[in-house]
């Protein structure tokens, strides 16, 4: 052990010249990594590492080791081709996805058509209670695979052409389906994932075979690490390190203490109470990127005290997002005048117009004119670090509008839902929304439309529904954006939810890698990723 | 003395049915929707809700749901099958990777405690008033008033990060050395509070008529001491230690959430946030046994300690 340390104290200044070296030379790319190293991420303990059952970040960073996706998306999040040679369609309807020749599993099984049809197949069947199974929804069939005895066992839209196409039947057309063929759901399986057809073998999990550029080292160990390391036999990009341990930790407190004596590697998610010391703990090393969080409150629309769009206007006018994302977020955040990301093309800036600009006199006026409420609560999960700015919050509408304002915890994000769900009054309430597929439509769709997966506030308006069915049916993606952006104008006008945030990737790594990125999933990019000698 | 353990353990079984009736009673009457619990803020498809209610009977609420669902589940633990956790993993093999660690971990801290706290203890005692029993005295007020949630990430912070004396994290698989902070860490305040009670007995006994009449037949004081008053000082010692033991295993939430050590804490506080059930209560159990089993073992140690007590 005191080797061991008196060797860490040696490094330290070694490591610090090194740094100083590559600093003094300029280009990223110089000499000085080590291709045969093994880097250390940090993830939680994922929920399941089955494809079509992983919907947290954790486990799809595993995934994106293991697997290589259909499409990707570039530095303007547009999507390109990888595993596939290319994704076509004459009507957004009949969808044609040709393979790229070369593939294989990491058993050596080649990748073929029926490899991307019986895994999606699976994931889509109600029965194997697949978390992500509604990605599938847009294919023509899946009513059939849903209840408890479905009538079938096979999406009736996928068919296989020859052994590196397929084509893909939806039910209605969807212009964004290509985009969203990037998300982690539409990855492959191999034949030797299931025991027999249709029903996956119980020990895949421990030890999921892929066709991505790693392979699995060993099985996942619980609570501890996954490792993976380069398979050679990938034909695409090649990663610049032999390997990745995904190091699983509970708090992300103590990745920090790891990142910070270079136990650990990268830390995908700085905590909020470190943010005030990071940048000069980590100094360079210390970095942000875009990312595609959505922080935002909700009105219950269905409540007579809230149901007029002037109230809710008002409400967004007293708040001055600024002062909150500096003096809370340290600016680890940044205000949101819109319903999307500006990370999804079609994105314009300050779409609520004047409601986003804080004005405490206009706002006032508005307020009273409109009969606001006296009394406002605003309900969070306490679980999350939402108390800070949620009182802020708080105090804003308070001094500005009059009012006395309350924040309520529950303990759990699902309490919250619980009691909003059976419509009790719970004031506003805070939501976050994380893309799925770089669309506007993963914004507008699952939380304004009427039967949209996360509208809990009762907004319904028929014509945004119309109009956000015309984007997903629309020929070209112009005319999409163009269909969703008089949608987003409408939420413009009835303001169901007040924007607040956009989150960003806030991430740092240790003096023993470099180039590390992180894409818009939090996730970090592992062909990019270098180790120092 | 066998018909004394015989009865405990008779009365361990109750016991442990009691407290498991009681935990799952509490797990049931608290838990709000386990599996939105369980996708955090993402929405959860009808598929998944439908294909987790029926696995886990979560449609069964109510007297004759909790009833249902409890004796379900203690007919699968008298099988020796403690359930599956939420995300599918087998909470027995869950429980078997968690307890090693945990249980390294309280040893370490245990020993930390008698080997500091109780000679730290014995020595204040002897020489009461001195400057080392002010300054222990002065100390052990400081460990016992910074709370585990402090005391951890500063050490981490000083002795991990800043010094590097220490790995600032454990992992799955650690070693000694680098269990040997988080250990002195979560033994900590049982050692404050082991010292301060040898101190106390200590000094009582040594002003104690028997102890007078030993120095008067002129035994030399480590004999005194060594024999005499220290097997007399060690009694309320032990019953401490005894629990605390219970205490250093279940209650290492903070210090395992830390230093990062996948032990029975961290698991424990992962069930409860993310309503898992049959996990909580699993662990729990398991802790039961733990505790009347160290209970057992102190009242055993009490007869050896001191010859007037004897059980029939």
């Amino acid at each position: 052990m005191r080797v061991r340390r008196l060797a860490a104290w040696t490094a330290l200044p070694l490591a610090a010249t090194l740094g100083l070296v590559a600093c003094g030379s300029g280009s990223g790319g110089s000499g000085g990594t080590d291709p045969n190293a093994a880097v250390r991420i940090e993830i939680a303990e994922p929920q399941h590492l089955v494809p079509t059952n992983t919907n947290e970040t954790s486990g799809s960073q595993v995934l994106a080791a293991l697997f290589s996706p259909l499409v990707d998306y570039d530095d303007a999040h547009q999507a390109y081709e990888v595993a596939a040679e290319s994704v076509t369609s004459e009507d957004n309807i009949t969808w044609t996805i040709k393979l790229k020749d070369g593939y294989t599993f990491h058993n050596g099984e080649p990748v073929t058509a029926d490899n991307y049809i019986d895994a999606w197949n699976y994931g889509a069947y109600a029965p194997n209670g697949q978390g992500s199974s509604y990605f599938f929804e847009k294919i023509a069939g899946y009513e059939d695979l849903q209840g408890e005895t479905p009538a079938a066992q096979t999406l009736s839209g996928l068919e296989k052409v020859d052994d590196l196409t397929f084509t893909v039947t939806l039910s209605a057309p969807y212009s964004d389906f290509r985009t969203m063929l990037g998300y982690n759901a539409f990855y492959p399986l191999p034949k030797a994932a299931f025991s027999e057809p249709g029903v996956l073998d119980e020990g895949y999990e421990q030890a999921p075979i892929g066709q991505g550029p790693f392979k699995m080292k060993g099985t996942w160990q619980h609570d501890s690490r996954v490792e993976v390391e380069r398979y050679d036999a990938f034909p695409g990009e090649q990663p610049k390190v032999a390997g990745v341990e995904f190091r699983i930790y509970q708090q992300p407190a103590a990745a920090y203490a790891d990142v910070l004596s270079d136990n650990l590697d990268v830390i995908k998610m700085i905590p909020t109470e470190n943010l005030s010391t990071a940048p000069t703990d980590l100094g360079d090393r210390f970095q942000t990127s875009p990312g595609s969080t959505f922080q935002f409150l909700s009105f219950p629309t269905y409540q007579e005290e809230f149901s007029d769009p002037d109230v809710r206007k008002a409400i967004s006018m007293a708040i001055d997002r600024e002062e909150i994302t500096k003096a809370v977020f340290k600016d680890s955040q940044a205000p949101a005048r819109s319903f999307v990301s500006p990370v999804v093309a079609g994105y314009r800036e300050n779409t609520i117009g004047d409601a986003g600009t804080f004005d405490p006199a206009k706002a006032k006026a508005l307020y009273e004119s409109a009969g606001g409420p006296s009394q406002i609560e605003i309900s969070y999960n306490g679980d999350g670090g939402h108390k800070d700015w949620v009182d802020a919050t708080c105090n804003q509408l308070k001094a500005n509008l009059d009012v006395a304002c309350v924040g309520s915890a529950e303990p759990k994000f699902s309490d919250l839902l619980t009691k909003v769900k059976a419509e009790q009054p719970v004031g506003l309430f805070r939501m976050g929304w994380v893309m799925d597929y770089p669309s506007m439509e993963n914004y507008l769709g699952p939380l304004y439309t009427s039967n949209g997966s996360s509208n809990f506030y009762g907004y319904e308006n028929p014509e945004f529904d119309k109009l956000v069915a015309e984007g997903s049916s629309a020929a070209s993606e112009e005319e999409a954006i163009a269909k969703y952006q008089q949608a987003e104008d409408l939420l413009a006008e009835d303001m169901p939810v007040i924007p607040l945030r956009y989150g960003q990737n806030v991430f740092g790594h240790s003096s023993n890698v470099t180039n590390v990125e992180m894409d818009l999933f939090n996730r970090v990019d592992l062909l990019k990723i270098e180790a120092v000698q | 003395m066998v018909r004394f353990i015989l009865r405990r353990l008779l009365q361990m079984v109750l016991a442990f049915f009691g407290t498991t009736l009681i935990v799952y009673a509490l797990m049931f009457a608290g838990q709000g929707d386990p599996i939105q619990a369980l996708a955090g803020e993402r929405p959860v498809t009808d598929a998944q809700r439908a294909y987790l209610t029926e696995k886990f009977h979560l449609d069964r609420t109510g007297i004759d749901g909790f009833f249902y669902r409890y004796f379900d589940y203690i007919r699968n633990l008298l099988q020796g099958d403690l359930g599956e956790s939420l995300t599918g993993r087998q909470i027995g093999d869950i429980l078997a990777a968690a307890w090693p660690v945990t249980i390294k971990l309280a040893l370490i801290a245990m020993t930390v405690t008698v080997l500091v706290g109780v000679t730290a203890g014995v020595l204040a005692g002897i020489r009461r008033a001195s400057i080392f029993d002010n300054s222990t005295l002065l100390l052990t007020l400081v460990v016992l008033a910074v709370p585990t949630i402090v005391l951890a990430p500063i050490a981490q912070y000083f002795l991990g990060v800043r010094w590097q004396l220490f790995p600032p994290t454990a992992g799955a698989d650690p070693d000694f050395y680098a269990l040997l902070l988080p250990g002195i860490v979560l033994g900590s305040l049982s050692l404050a509070t082991a010292l301060r009670l040898t101190r106390t007995s200590v000094a009582e006994n040594l002003r104690a008529d028997y102890v007078r009449t030993a120095r008067s037949k002129g035994l030399v004081k480590r004999r005194i001491v060594g024999i005499h008053v220290l097997r007399n000082s060690l009694i309320p010692v032990v019953t401490f230690l005894g629990v605390e033991l219970g205490n250093l295993m279940g209650g290492a939430i903070i210090t395992e959430g830390v230093f990062n050590i996948p032990g029975v804490g961290f698991n424990l506080f992962r069930a409860i946030r993310t309503e898992d059930g049959p996990l909580v209560v699993g662990i729990v159990s398991v802790l039961v046994v733990v505790y009347l089993i160290a209970n057992l073992v102190v009242d055993v140690l009490y007869a050896v300690l001191d010859p007037r007590i004897r059980y029939e």
